[in-house]
């Protein structure tokens, strides 16, 4: 068996139907599960007080706005290589669930910068290139539904997709090349000293998991409304020739 | 049983409420766009359908 089976839209239809109720449930599972852990049983930070709630929302969104890119950028990759619509398609179907990540991290990213940096925003370097990564994605959206040949369009957003990449790990790295912003350091770190507490560690690892598989769950929906949409316009535009 | 949240009240409730209200919106945006285009892909199959047996 090989994952390139996948890339037939029959194929990929009946497996996704499959799995697909499965990871919604994970997925709401974990939301729950995190989300009220995180909000309701855990204590406060003796500097940030009830704030550090926020990043139970704050740093999966962070995450995934970030790894959405990553996931665009591969499938974006295996289009122009091995010219695989479902792989286009996917990366079609990404690109609002990333967006939506990343003004989920800007927004709550403001209502915590507020009460402890005193302001909604600063031109810091990580809050800079996530607002430039909101663009990209806005970009990308946008060149989609401007080209009307489906392949060209793919052509084009995927080489808008390498671009933006650069911006996606200029994002996550953009604390270490400038060490002069508000933003702090990576909150996760396998260095122990370095890691946020474990009271706070553990339900921010069941959010993160349950963002990673709502993202699963969008993008497996709406690569299969991506797939159907463009098999009803081959039918209408055979209607068209008949 | 609500948290107590102190003087932080409204950064904490509005993160939540834009996010979750963000995230539902995203959930129901893509499920509204799956229903329709089922529905529609359905009837012009059923079209192609009626056409071929005509």
């Amino acid at each position: 068996m090989s994952i390139w089976e996948y890339a037939n839209p029959k194929k990929f239809m009946q497996t996704s139907a499959g799995v697909l109720p499965f990871v919604w449930g994970l997925a709401a599972a974990c939301l729950g599960v995190g989300l009220v852990w995180g909000f309701f049983l855990t204590p406060d930070d003796f500097r940030q007080g009830s704030t550090v709630k926020i990043i139970y929302l704050h740093v999966p969104a962070a995450m995934m706005a970030i790894n959405a890119w990553v996931m665009m950028l591969v499938t974006s990759l295996i289009w122009l290589v091995r010219r695989h619509h479902v792989s286009a398609l996917a990366a079609k179907a990404a690109a609002p669930v990333g967006l939506t990540f990343t003004v989920i991290a800007l927004v709550t990213g403001a209502f915590w910068g507020q009460p402890m940096w005193g302001t909604w925003w600063a031109w810091d370097p990580r809050l800079t290139s996530f607002l430039i990564l909101t663009l990209f994605y806005l970009g990308y959206i946008a060149l989609w539904q401007a080209v009307e040949n489906p392949d060209t369009a793919a052509d084009l957003t995927a080489v808008l997709c390498l671009v933006g990449s650069v911006f996606a790990l200029l994002s996550r790295y953009a604390v270490l090349f400038w060490n002069q912003g508000l933003h702090q350091g990576a909150s996760l770190s396998l260095d122990k000293e370095e890691n946020v507490a474990d009271v706070f560690w553990f339900p921010l690892l069941v959010c993160i998991a349950g963002f990673v598989l709502l993202f699963v769950a969008l993008v497996l929906m709406r690569t299969r409304t991506e797939i159907r949409a463009r098999r009803m316009a081959a039918l209408l535009a055979r209607e068209r020739l008949a | 049983m609500m948290p107590d949240l102190g003087k932080y009240a409204f950064a904490v409730l509005a993160s939540y409420g834009a996010s979750l209200g963000l995230l539902m919106a995203v959930v129901a945006l893509s499920v509204w766009q799956g229903r329709r285009v089922k529905r529609q892909l359905a009837e012009i199959e059923a079209r192609a359908g009626e056409r071929a047996d005509g």
